[in-house]
């Protein structure tokens, strides 16, 4: 596998490696084809966007980015990582060192402060609870929400709600970012303002991958990856729209 | 297990979702609290079967003459048999191994009197092992005792009432009464759980009552107690061989099934203690219907709680909560809260159970109690229960992949 690195053409380090990825889901007799073979390389510090209608695999693809699921056949290797014969447990350790989710819904738990839902995966690191709330708050601070650390999600707007959810994918430092129509329940402002953190994230070295089925959303990244059918028609780099222009 | 941060994250989580937290542990106080109370009563029902039926002591043998009804060596049937003196005697000397107490019994009834008043009781010419077989309870001054047999001194152990109709609130000790037409010094006055009936009787010395019916020595029956370790068994063989020998002593038939009556409670002991055990089974088996009902309760709420929490589970998940730490987390926790509400329940039931004493003894509940040990293994169970009924689901929810968790709604 480390052949790989050293045949690349530049000298950017890669992430994550896909190989010939499929996926088929069992409907009753028939089975369903989501993803037929996707091959693509995303270096670090990339921030990709993954578009594609709904049915066309892009959230079954992020939920195997995500080892939320588990591919049938295809390589995965994940900075280095051969990610396979994955049980749970193993599942559960590496989606807390190498990842950060951000969902739609935002699933902060509901009856935990902002403070304790961004501590949370450090938590299950084992980070020592003084050194976890301090390190959440200052995640909190940089997300701009600093002073709503004590107040519970049903206390903040949906936008704040977000901001949460990712200083808390954030605050395990995972290697990549996973964000799944982290603006889909958001107005178009507040959609922005989260991309504006993003785009920040991301200008901080961090890799992203944001599913979205937003065009402009989709700009706001470096790259995207179109996907229809269980395969990717187009893979192309773009001219970034810095959300903060909009703002 | 002593993991401060886990700790601290679970009582943070039974903090913030009080009404579950309410729910699950009402559950099991609940259950224990009535386990506690009905066990308790059932004891109670017990309690009072046990007096009603076990007045005299446990242990008693009476023997009663009768007639004959077959003609034997010569002896006609229809014969009456008597008791004398010298068989208390042989059965001191032949029956040691089996005796403990012993005392003859002669029944007469009196008009006796104090001063103006007087009333009819029986009187019951006995020796001082009476006491025993009877279970008399001395309230003041003593019971007859081996001097009165010897000197034939004219004393008498009055009961309750006898001293209550006669002596009103004098005190008794040491007043004469008379008894028929002669003088007895009162010198002891007891109680019988036995009823109204036993404290309406008087004692006086046996040989005292031979003496007044002209220096006779006859006795109505005799009464003894065996020795308790010989157990059923003994009382058993006991029984056979005291009617062997009187009936070869009074030359009657072997055959004769009359002549000579024992009545031995060991045979009635041991129904009654059938009947004991019998309830002893119907108060188990209604504790063990409410801990079973308990456990389902506790059951249902930790299912539900589960379920409730599938989506907390599935974000956990998410966030690298290995399915060992998800199930070890619902465990303790609600381990946490059916050991502190389980001993709630059971702190209360007992209090409760304490308070009735005897005000339920009209409807045949004394004392209701529950030993220690069974609560203790009641609570445990329920405890065990509620674990179990929470690693099931908490297992199936660990298992859940999160992608699965996070889509329920």
């Amino acid at each position: 596998m480390k052949k790989g690195l050293s045949l690349r053409p530049n000298n950017k380090v890669s992430m994550i490696q896909i190989k010939n990825l499929h996926k088929s889901y069992k409907m009753g007799a028939s089975s369903l084809h989501v993803l037929k073979g996707i091959n693509f390389n995303i270096e670090e510090g990339e921030l990709v966007a993954i578009m594609g209608s709904s049915g066309s695999g892009k959230s079954t693809l992020l939920n195997i980015l995500g080892m939320l699921d588990i591919a049938d056949e295809g390589d995965y290797i994940l900075d280095n990582v051969p990610i396979k014969n994955l049980n749970e447990t193993k599942a559960a350790k590496y989606r807390n060192k190498f990842l950060g989710f951000v969902f739609q819904s935002f699933n902060l738990i509901n009856y935990k402060s902002a403070l304790e839902n961004v501590s949370l995966p450090l938590y299950y690191q084992g980070v020592k609870r003084k050194e976890r709330q301090e390190s959440a708050l200052d995640y909190l601070d940089r997300v701009g929400l600093k002073d709503w650390a004590t107040h519970l999600p049903s206390e903040l707007s949906g936008g704040q709600k977000q901001r949460v959810a990712i200083a808390r994918a954030m605050a395990s430092k995972p290697k990549v970012l996973l964000a799944d129509e982290p603006t889909g329940a958001l107005d178009t402002t507040t959609s922005y303002e989260v991309m504006d953190l993003i785009q920040k994230i991301n200008e901080e070295g961090k890799t992203i991958l944001v599913v979205t089925h937003e065009p402009d959303i989709a700009q706001m990244c470096k790259r995207i990856v179109k996907l229809k059918d269980g395969v990717i028609i187009e893979d192309k780099k773009v001219k970034q729209v810095l959300a903060s222009s909009y703002v | 297990m002593f993991n401060r941060d886990r700790w601290r994250e679970i009582f943070e989580t039974i903090s913030k979702n009080k009404l579950r937290t309410f729910l699950s542990g009402f559950t099991v106080a609940l259950g224990i609290f009535i386990f506690i109370i009905l066990f308790g009563l059932g004891n109670g029902l017990k309690n009072t079967f046990q007096e009603f039926f076990l007045d005299d002591a446990g242990n008693a043998i009476f023997l009663y003459p009768g007639k004959t009804s077959k003609p034997y060596k010569g002896y006609k049937a229809n014969r009456r048999i008597e008791f004398k003196n010298e068989d208390l005697k042989d059965i001191e000397e032949n029956f040691s191994f089996f005796l403990e107490y012993l005392s003859p019994r002669i029944d007469r009834s009196a008009s006796t009197s104090y001063k103006n008043e007087s009333n009819s009781y029986s009187t019951r010419a006995i020796s001082p092992g009476h006491q025993y077989v009877e279970k008399t309870i001395l309230m003041k001054g003593r019971y007859i005792n081996q001097s009165d047999i010897n000197e034939k001194k004219k004393t008498a152990v009055i009961g309750r009432l006898v001293a209550k109709d006669l002596f009103k609130t004098e005190s008794p000790i040491g007043k004469y009464i008379n008894i028929g037409s002669t003088a007895f010094k009162v010198v002891g006055v007891f109680q019988d759980d036995g009823g109204d009936r036993e404290e309406r009787n008087i004692y006086i010395p046996f040989t005292t009552r031979q003496l007044i019916e002209k220096g006779n020595d006859k006795l109505n029956q005799i009464v003894m107690t065996y020795r308790k370790e010989l157990g059923h068994a003994g009382a058993m063989a006991f029984e056979t061989a005291l009617k062997k020998y009187f009936k070869e002593k009074k030359s009657i038939d072997p055959t004769d099934p009359n002549g000579i009556y024992i009545a031995n409670p060991a045979d009635d002991l041991k129904q009654s203690q059938q009947f004991a055990i019998v309830l002893q089974y119907i108060v188990s088996f209604v504790g063990l219907g409410t801990l079973i009902a308990g456990i389902i309760g506790i059951s249902n709420i930790m299912v539900f709680v589960v379920k409730e929490r599938t989506k907390e589970l599935g974000i956990r998940k998410a966030l690298g909560a290995t399915p060992k730490s998800v199930i070890q987390m619902i465990l303790q926790e609600s381990v946490f809260i059916t050991t502190i509400s389980g001993y709630v329940g059971l702190f209360f039931g007992v209090i409760v159970l304490e308070n009735i004493g005897l005000k339920l003894e009209d409807y045949f509940i004394k004392n209701p109690y529950i030993d220690l040990g069974t609560s203790i293994a009641a609570t445990i169970t329920l405890i065990v229960f509620g674990g179990i009924a929470g690693y099931i689901p908490a297992k199936r929810a660990s298992s859940i992949k999160p992608i699965v968790a996070l889509r329920d709604e």
